[in-house]
């Protein structure tokens, strides 16, 4: 049986529990975002931009099985690794599950600063979007 | 000038001991702050100018006969008097307070409105702050007027020919940043203040970015309008001035009503108080101006020129270090400029690089710099800005500089 959000979350946090400094826990997101599943080409258009950041970010999503996934992209790295974070643990899910998650483990991993939705990288915006699709499959398999 | 020379001329442990945040820490770092364009930080000098008012003489001004009042009233009315001779405005009353240069370019815009007619002409420059583009747009809207762009080089100097070639019997105003806020850029407004007065237009300057550093003589330039705020000059935030000639402000018709800018008040007929107050509606911020005077006292005690002069060095010194780094692209390379420096790294996203330097401590800016035509021109979603203070220091920049090359190992 494939993990819950709430398990993958937690395996989150555990990894940035083993760093000691926030160069280690930055050099790690920079890796994520690295390692992220990029958005097709043809999906990086304006309506995919999410509003609010000060670099740009694409989110695309698509129902497979019932299950939401999520491909995203950005022109700044650290931006790129906050947005990985956060399809790593909404991404495979069933709609339903990624409304009601939350989003706490965002503080447990250090980047509580980033949460603060006067940040210029909006990643309270991104969150909001990953929501939005999922209400929007959500109605679509209703 | 030696190092030694210019340092004793400013006497940087002593200043330095007057800004209490420069002590402080930042995410474990000691604080360097290289966002001065931004906002400047307050001297205690000018906080115990905060603190004296509200502990020993708040009051409403201009229209109680107690004690108190006329105390508030004078010290608000000296510091006026402390900013016309800094800039040496001619007469008092062409120092109009506002809430900062924003505030007073659309006062400026709105006294224009009754003025220009459909198919008058206002030019722009291509690096103007959005607040210095904006209300001209919407000036335009109500008037029919057209706006048009006095454009740039790659050096982001203006163009002064195309400049000439723009103006003609229908231009009625010019507006230009004395510095550009991101590029630094030192406008050549006397020549262009000169030749727009050919053909009788009037020239607003945007004084902020170029106030802190340079000590602007209105009279010598002839400006008819010249704004900045105080924030950016050691004062609070939520105050500034608009320098207006008499013969323009007295034509522009009042911003908004309300008190202190009436003469009389009846239902059939309102007279207007004379200058400055026609356009100082309501309860000023009494503080912030009075903060204001003490922030140009401090300066001027210190010195425009020495302040230009090490500020210089520090530019300098800067540049010189930032181009040790392999990818280092410079926007705004003209001769004339303040201590501003925006660039980019090749490859590296200025977001990213703003991000992982505060993690260590350092402040600047990031982004388009509310300037997005300048960003658009050199085609880039933005830059990293470092704009330098008389109170930062050589060791600062090396600081800077040592957190730059982590954060570009991180990135690569």
């Amino acid at each position: 049986m494939s993990k819950t959000i709430q398990e993958i979350q937690e395996e989150i946090v555990d990894e940035f529990a083993m760093f000691e400094d926030w160069m280690q826990r930055y050099e790690y997101m920079i890796e994520l975002g690295k390692a992220l599943p990029l958005i097709d080409e043809q999906y990086k258009i304006e309506e995919n931009l999410i509003k609010g950041c000060q670099s740009r970010v694409w989110v695309h999503a698509e129902l497979e099985d019932e299950k939401l996934v999520f491909t995203a992209d950005s022109d700044a790295i650290i931006t790129k690794g906050i947005v990985a974070i956060l399809i790593r643990a909404f991404s495979n899910h069933h709609p339903s599950e990624i409304i009601e998650a939350d989003t706490k483990f965002i503080d447990e991993i250090g980047l509580k600063e980033h949460l603060s939705p006067t940040r210029a990288n909006g990643l309270v915006s991104m969150i909001k979007q990953l929501k939005m699709y999922a209400v929007a499959y959500q109605t679509q398999l209703d | 000038m030696s190092i030694a020379t210019n340092n004793i001329a400013l006497n940087l442990e002593k200043i330095r001991k007057d800004f209490p945040v420069l002590n402080r820490e930042v995410n474990g770092y000691p604080l360097v702050y290289l966002d001065n364009a931004a906002t400047s930080q307050t001297p205690k000098q000018v906080m115990d100018a905060i603190v004296d008012y509200y502990s020993n003489y708040n009051a409403n001004i201009h229209r109680g006969v107690h004690s108190l009042s006329q105390e508030a009233t004078d010290k608000y009315e000296a510091a006026r008097k402390t900013i016309q001779q800094h800039f040496n405005a001619e007469k008092l009353h062409e120092i109009i307070f506002t809430a900062g240069t924003t505030h007073g370019i659309n006062l400026v815009a709105n006294g224009f409105a009754s003025i220009l007619k459909k198919g008058d002409e206002i030019l722009v420059s291509a690096m103007e702050h959005h607040s210095n583009i904006v209300p001209w747009q919407i000036l335009c809207e109500k008037t029919g007027a057209v706006l048009k762009v006095i454009p740039m080089n790659q050096e982001g100097e203006l163009v002064y020919e195309e400049f000439e070639a723009l103006l003609s019997e229908k231009t009625k105003m010019v507006f230009v940043n004395h510095v550009s806020n991101a590029l630094g850029t030192i406008n050549p407004i006397k020549k262009i203040i000169d030749k727009a007065h050919e053909y009788n237009a009037a020239v607003l300057i945007d004084g902020a970015q170029a106030a802190p550093h340079i000590k602007a003589d209105v009279q010598a330039l002839d400006a008819d309008f010249y704004v900045v705020s105080a924030h950016k000059m050691c004062g609070p935030t939520g105050v500034g001035i608009l320098y207006g000639k008499e013969e323009w402000l007295n034509k522009m018709p009042p911003y908004q009503g309300g008190g202190e800018m009436i003469a009389t008040v009846s239902f059939d007929k309102t007279t207007y108080a004379d200058l400055p107050h026609k356009f100082e509606a309501g309860t000023p911020n009494i503080c912030g101006g009075i903060a204001f005077g003490a922030a140009l006292d401090y300066m001027n005690a210190i010195g425009f020129e020495p302040i230009a002069r090490y500020e210089e060095e520090l530019l300098n010194y800067a540049t010189l270090k930032l181009q040790e780094i392999e990818g280092m692209q410079f926007y705004g390379t003209s001769r004339e400029k303040t201590a501003v420096i925006s660039f980019n790294i090749e490859g590296l996203h200025p977001y990213d690089i703003g991000t992982l330097v505060d993690k260590m401590g350092i402040a600047v800016r990031t982004g388009h710099h509310c300037a997005q035509p300048i960003m658009d021109f050199y085609k880039i979603p933005g830059t990293v800005r470092a704009s330098f203070s008389f109170y930062n220091t050589k060791e600062e920049i090396d600081r800077f500089i040592e957190a730059l090359k982590k954060a570009k190992m991180m990135l690569s």
